[in-house]
């Protein structure tokens, strides 16, 4: 009598079990992609405009390779349908929708994007991962999230990273998508911090003249971060255009949980990574102990707050699209983030096109020395790259090698020539290929101007004293308590001292929290890439 | 007859199921992850003990955002309550167009509030917005209302204010409609002006919609998040940041699961508490007022 249901249990798990191979057979059957002619001829010319009147009428050629036109067109993924997950539209976002799309009409498969808000990426993408649940095939995200994505992310195959794109990837830039010596992160972005002036107003005749009477200094494209504040400081105020409105020093991204850390690291870099120190910025990385609130981060804040008086109006609040625009648009002299203010300043229809300059991040007449506790007197600069859009194909994904396919067309030569032009795809140079000067003035931008961008861009990658983002687990709130940090002093509530204690106060409980060895494993990779070793 | 109960419980089955399903069981479960360290490197329900709620009761940053809210709760909703009665003792009466004002007073309160949050970040932008330009044009000067903390604040509540003034009026409007008429003929008999009429017969018959509007408008109040958000991202420092949008950052953008969890139960369990009390203040308070 007992042994009945017992059998009956049996026959059901029997069922379950061949019913789930079936699936699994099925869904390993999905993944290869039937062979079908090609749509396009090795070389033809690709342009966006049929996809809309937003897009320019650049046209590219399709390199041939493993990623080209060509050859993604000869795979047919009719049957199967791709789930992506990136960021709101147009940062990220709208180059993946464009690609969704091209990619559906030259294989024949089903992509669906989601677009989801800067500030709920991290939750929409990672709570599935945990889950086990393959919510999304592929996924788009700022690039310091590594250290909690990594563990739920396929490695990139071998046949992708001998594509030819994908070995002219700069150094910096395979690092960043490197954990524990595995690739899992494709890399479509590159990103940085750097330095954008108006050539207009500091190589004007009048202006050196009056800066040198009020200052008694040359004025140039600034070294320092003191001689930033001083220039900043001169022309805050002043009508630079004649057009009757006055103009600032400086825009920066001030906006409390609007990426202010990335700001402050950028100010911070010269004085705190010194390159004769080993063993962290951010933490010791033998004792875990925070170093944030060591008198390298206190000065940077210290600028930060003295800065605030050449801030446009409302540039205690500027978030990153602010800033874009308060430069792009002219109304401030300088600004430091990512190349989308620089790519702004540069449309065609900008009314400071050709008269800006690309310049490496400020640096100081002295870092300091950790080890000695005192400050070392000499000239210091450090490029900080800072996180910058990358991708990944979930661990648990069943359509593994159509995700890859997406991911090698999305960053095919053809596609990136052509986003690296449109300013608001937030795609920046990140193969070696992109230093290229000529392709700049192709687009319209002067000589010396795309030099700047290039030499300044491709200099950042020769440096060996570079400041890499915290890529630890849960990084987001380490930065959220920089964030709050910063904006507390900012607005006046604390001293810059006051409330760095505070944030190493919570960054030593944040790492109590997820665990002091697992953040310490992480954050030897990051020093290993800043120690160069 | 037990057959027959039986049968017609199994009609009230479907309805208990979907209140189980989404009230009973994700306060069920918040509990539960309350009680866990489930956060962004750790995602499981282990079991921490009380650990959470003892964090959340020594977090400054919690307790500095409640007060800023009864501050920001308490000052909107008496300004909206004070507008909304008066736009709808406007419309009350025979009034020309009455149909016409009694739409467009509801208009705000029709619109997505992290729309016209944006729109308004764009009216109050320092170098860029009208409110600016128009203080320039009276010769007044550029007041940096999201770089403050007074002008945020004053932001912030004019936000809140504009978008759910409707909504005040809207049920007061209905009260009003629904008074007897046999009062206010008394006192017209009595020989009562406009004014007298108003605070002894309007106002202590309203009294019952009054309470209702005010706490139910304290309650929306409370989860005050979405406008911070968009326009000031709790800035400048934290001189907005309400214990909602504290939560939207400890729960979904640090996922720190567990400690929001507990964090979510204690605000529940404070606001049920507050809100009580002001429930049954106010009814004392107005019916004092109408016994007088």
């Amino acid at each position: 009598m007992r042994s009945r249901p017992y059998r009956a249990l049996v026959a059901v798990a029997a069922v379950a079990a061949l019913t789930a191979t079936a699936c699994t057979a099925q869904n390993q059957a999905q993944q290869k992609p039937k062979e079908k002619a090609g749509l396009f001829k090795p070389g033809s010319e690709i342009s966006y405009q049929k996809y809309g009147k937003d897009y320019p009428a650049t046209k590219v050629k399709d390199v041939p390779g493993p990623c080209s036109y060509d050859s993604i067109s000869r795979k047919d993924y009719s049957g199967q349908t791709l789930k992506i997950i990136s960021h709101a539209v147009p940062v990220i976002g709208e180059p993946t929708q464009l690609h969704a799309k091209q990619f559906e009409d030259i294989t024949g498969g089903k992509v669906e994007v989601v677009n989801v808000p800067f500030g709920e990426l991290h939750q929409k993408i990672l709570t599935p991962l945990q889950a086990g649940q393959p919510a999304y095939d592929v996924m788009f995200y700022p690039s310091l999230w590594i250290g909690d994505m990594a563990p739920y992310l396929e490695p990139v195959p071998q046949e992708y990273l001998d594509t030819p794109g994908m070995k002219d990837v700069t150094e910096a830039y395979m690092d960043v998508a490197t954990w524990n010596g595995k690739v899992v992160q494709y890399p479509v972005d590159g990103d940085r911090h750097y330095l954008k002036v108006r050539t207009d107003v500091l190589k004007d005749p009048e202006w050196k003249a009056a800066y040198k009477q009020a200052t008694g200094n040359d004025l140039e494209v600034p070294k320092t971060w003191a001689e930033f504040q001083q220039i900043a400081q001169f022309f805050t105020g002043k009508d630079l255009d004649g057009d009757g409105k006055r103009n600032h020093g400086s825009a920066e991204v001030t906006k409390r949980d609007d990426l202010t850390f990335s700001a402050f690291i950028s100010r911070a870099a010269p004085y705190v990574k010194n390159p004769d120190v080993k063993g962290g910025v951010f933490f010791d990385v033998e004792t875990m102990k925070p170093l944030i609130n060591t008198p390298g981060f206190v000065r940077a804040l210290e600028d930060m707050v003295k800065a605030k008086s050449t801030w446009a109006p409302g540039g205690a609040n500027f978030g990153l699209g602010d800033e874009i625009f308060s430069f792009g648009g002219g109304q401030t002299l300088m600004s430091y983030s990512w190349d989308d203010a620089f790519i702004q300043a540069q449309q065609p229809d900008s009314r400071i096109r050709n008269q800006v300059q690309a310049a490496p991040l400020p640096g100081s007449s002295e870092v300091y020395n950790r080890t000695t506790k005192s400050w070392d007197k000499k000239a210091n600069q450090a490029p900080y790259f800072t996180w910058g859009w990358t991708s990944a194909v979930a661990k648990a994904s069943r359509h593994q090698q159509m995700a890859f396919d997406y991911l090698c067309f999305f960053s095919n030569e053809a596609n990136t020539a052509l986003d690296l032009t449109i300013g608001r795809f937030g795609v920046n140079p990140y193969r070696y290929a992109h230093f290229d000067p000529a392709f700049w003035q192709e687009q319209g931008w002067e000589k010396d101007v795309a030099e700047s961008y290039v030499l300044t861009l491709s200099g950042m990658e020769e440096s060996r004293n570079r400041v890499f983002d915290l890529r630890v687990p849960g990084v987001n709130q380490y930065m959220s308590a920089l964030a709050n940090g910063i904006a507390s002093a900012v607005a006046g509530q604390e001293s810059p001292q006051q409330a760095l204690d505070g944030v190493a106060r919570e960054w030593s409980k944040i790492t109590d929290q997820i665990g002091k060895d697992k953040v310490q494993s992480a954050y030897r990779d990051v020093v290993a890439l800043e120690d160069n070793s | 007859m037990d057959g027959l109960r039986r049968h017609k419980s199994m009609f009230l089955l479907p309805g208990l199921l979907t209140l189980f399903l989404i009230i009973i069981f994700p306060l069920l479960f918040t509990i539960r992850v309350s009680f866990s360290g489930w956060n962004v490197s750790n995602p499981s329900m282990d079991f921490i003990g009380g650990a959470n709620y003892t964090a959340v009761l020594h977090d400054s940053r919690f307790w500095a955002s409640i007060t800023r809210l009864i501050l920001l709760a308490g000052g909107t909703v008496l300004i909206q309550y004070v507008i909304g009665f008066g736009m709808a003792l406007l419309v009350w009466r025979e009034v020309r167009g009455r149909r016409f004002w009694r739409v467009l007073f509801l208009v705000p309160m029709m619109t997505t509030p992290v729309v016209m949050a944006a729109i308004w970040q764009t009216i109050f932008h320092e170098s860029l917005g009208p409110a600016n330009d128009l203080l320039g044009m009276l010769g007044l000067t550029r007041i940096p209302w999201l770089t403050e903390s007074a002008p945020a604040l004053f932001a912030l509540m004019t936000v809140e204010v504009w978008q759910w003034t409707p909504f005040m009026f809207l049920l007061l409007l209905a009260g009003l409609l629904s008074l007897p008429k046999e009062p206010f003929m008394a006192a017209a008999i009595d020989g009562a002006g406009t004014w007298r009429t108003f605070w002894k017969v309007t106002f202590p018959l309203m009294a019952p919609v009054s309470v209702a509007a005010v706490v139910i408008r304290l309650i929306e109040a409370s989860k005050l998040s979405d406008s911070v958000y968009v326009l000031t991202s709790g800035g400048p420092g934290s001189s907005t940041e309400t214990p909602g949008y504290y939560l939207y950052i400890q729960g979904l953008r640090d996922q720190q699961t567990g400690y929001s969890g507990a964090m979510s139960l204690l605000y529940l369990v404070l606001m049920s508490v507050t809100l009580t009390v002001v429930a049954t203040l106010l009814t004392r308070a107005f019916k004092l007022k109408g016994d007088s």
